[in-house]
């Protein structure tokens, strides 16, 4: 299926990659060029986004054509775009490599997608602890700036735009873009009510778009190639290439672009070289921890969000977990509900209180006690949180436990009561 | 109000006032000044609030509302080298756990808890993006201005103890990388 061809990490080998001369050497900017000397309008530029079929990369899949679509037509306020560089779902680290080793398809990507939403400001939101892709990124900004590809006056074509890295300080929360956009007004992050949609009121109360980073790193491409072109190279709906990658248990973890709709064995066999060793693989978390569990004999499923929704979990940001035969899905449950209980915002009670009761019920079971209810009293909790809270946070600590329940409940059934894990004792 | 005793120094000025140019209102510098406030006095204390807040016409008890929400802002002082390790998914399923249990018992100290010489704090971390190269921890030295934080990926039990005991060697020879 794949043919090969790689966009983001087309040119990984150059070591200057990340620097303006490097990208140029490859044909950067040319999108940017093209854009300008053609005078491609906002509206075609949106088109051929459309066109696409380019699926949010952040985790939702939704189009970011139509996305962009969204924007009042005429406001005289001005227009913002976010990008969501918070990569911090865990399982997720696809993101770096773009920021690390190839910012300025980024900053290219940023430029255009700001014409084409008529933004003349982008802030790009990048986790505090990633002081790598800051520094590239930023030297990427100044770089640009110099020569005369940010700023005022574009190339002499009349248009403005400024980019400006805003690092976070260590909140899973903010990677939510209303939360996102708070923490961005120098406010704790903690969502807002939608609607309104950031599109209509968003970042200091204006039109905001939200995008990921790989989203908008894909942007240059589809304009030097035309729109078709990257939905062709995709799988139906799906349009494109994505940065896959694969973690845990695997011979050689890492990171590969490979087309939309590839499966998981392919990537774990054909490129994560296999299991670690002569353990069996027992399943995999698609796409960041949020995402429903699948088993180890689940891996012929197309990766995409169709087929991905169909198996009752999500593709979510396309790195894999990992784990084999020996590890409690119970423990690993455990550590998952930890990590939303600790970065649970606190703002609706259903997650705030009910992130923490998942937890301590989960390890009561993992020590092998009863629960009042059984398997149930998990159930219900997660019930009671999913659909309630004003984010997405409150669903995402939910989903991926009834996932478990569904695919190893006979593993957590033999927990209750047991007095001990019967898997790892 | 009392005159805040701390002050930045003037490069620290320098970029401040490149930071809060970027926004059209004052408040939403406040994240990156606090890193910057970090940066210069090692932890964010109640005066650092208020010194920040007062750059920013932003209330100090605002100031805190944010301080507090996020975990990189240490509001005790923290020894020199604030080692994390990351025990989330990955990390957890290749020895993230046994990394810090190791680590815990090799410093003396637990969970967010610091060495008597001030060297050393430990604190176990969610996710760092570091998945394809876990278990990973971060370490921020807060002698280093050039790379106050540091991943050290694809750790086992042996190089994190080897990593702690070169970090106490950089801090006897004195310098910062």
């Amino acid at each position: 299926m794949s043919t090969g061809l790689k966009i983001l990490t087309a040119h990984l080998e150059d070591p200057e990659l990340h620097t303006l001369a490097g990208y140029e050497r490859h044909g950067g900017y040319g999108a940017l060029r093209k854009t300008l000397r053609e005078g491609l309008t906002p509206e075609k530029v949106q088109e051929e986004v459309k066109a696409a079929n380019l699926r949010g990369r952040g985790g939702a899949g939704f189009p970011a054509g139509i996305k962009w679509g969204f924007l009042p037509k005429n406001t005289d306020k001005p227009i913002y775009l976010c990008i969501n560089a918070d990569e911090g779902e865990p399982g997720t680290f696809k993101d770096r490599l773009i920021m690390e080793r190839n910012p300025h398809a980024l900053i290219e990507g940023c430029l255009i997608a700001c014409h084409a939403i008529k933004a003349k400001v982008c802030y790009i939101y990048i986790r505090g602890e990633l002081l790598k892709c800051i520094k590239h990124v930023e030297r990427a900004i100044e770089e640009a700036r110099a020569k005369g590809l940010i700023g005022k006056n574009i190339l002499g074509s009349g248009l403005d735009c400024e980019i400006h890295v805003h690092p976070g300080a260590g909140a899973y929360i903010c990677g939510e873009e209303m939360s996102l956009i708070e923490s961005l007004e120098g406010k704790p992050g903690q969502p807002r009510n939608k609607p309104p949609f950031p599109a209509s009121v968003g970042l200091f109360n204006c039109p905001t778009i939200v995008n990921n980073v790989e989203t908008i790193a894909y942007v240059p491409w589809i304009i030097q190639n035309s729109g078709q072109a990257f939905a062709d190279l995709g799988s139906e709906k799906n349009g494109g290439l994505k940065i896959w990658g694969v973690s845990g248990h695997v011979k050689r973890p890492g990171l590969w672009e490979l087309p939309m709709g590839i499966t998981a064995r392919q990537l774990i066999e054909d490129y994560a070289g296999g299991m670690r060793g002569p353990k069996k693989m027992k399943g995999y978390i698609p796409g960041g921890s949020s995402c429903p569990p699948l088993l180890g004999t689940e891996i012929d499923i197309p990766l995409d969000f169709e087929n991905m929704k169909k198996a009752g979990t999500m593709l979510g940001t396309g790195c894999l977990t990992v784990f084999e035969e020996g590890v409690c899905t119970v423990r690993f449950a455990q550590r998952i509900a930890h990590f939303y209980e600790h970065e649970s915002c606190g703002q609706c009670t259903p997650c705030r209180e009910g992130t923490g009761w998942l937890y301590r019920n989960i390890k009561k079971l993992e020590h092998g006690e009863q629960l009042d209810g059984g398997l149930d009293l998990l159930e219900s909790i997660c019930n009671r949180i999913m659909g309630n809270t004003i984010c997405a946070l409150g669903d995402a600590a939910a989903m991926p436990i009834q996932g478990f329940l569904r695919r190893f409940g006979d593993e957590w059934a033999a927990h209750l009561g047991a007095g001990r894990c019967p898997i790892q004792g | 109000m009392s005159v805040p005793s701390l002050a930045f120094s003037a490069t620290a000025m320098q970029r401040f006032e490149t930071i809060v140019a970027r926004y059209p209102h004052r408040q939403a510098a406040l994240l990156p000044v606090l890193h910057l406030a970090q940066a210069e006095f090692g932890w964010i204390s109640p005066e650092a609030m208020e010194y920040v807040g007062g750059l920013l016409d932003v209330p100090p008890v605002k100031v805190q509302h944010v301080a507090s929400f996020y975990t990189m802002y240490n509001l005790k002082p923290v020894g020199r080298f604030h080692v994390q390790v990351c025990t989330n998914t990955s990390c957890w399923l290749t020895g993230g756990v046994e990394i810090l249990e190791h680590l815990k018992a090799k410093l003396g100290v637990g969970n967010k808890g610091t060495t008597a010489d001030g060297l050393f704090t430990l604190e176990e971390v969610e996710c760092l993006a570091s998945c394809g190269t876990a278990p990973a921890i971060q370490v921020n030295d807060l002698k280093d201005s050039e790379w106050p934080i540091r991943y050290h990926e694809g750790q086992t039990v042996a190089s994190a103890d080897a990593l702690i005991d070169a970090l106490r060697k950089r801090a006897t020879e004195g310098g910062a990388a």
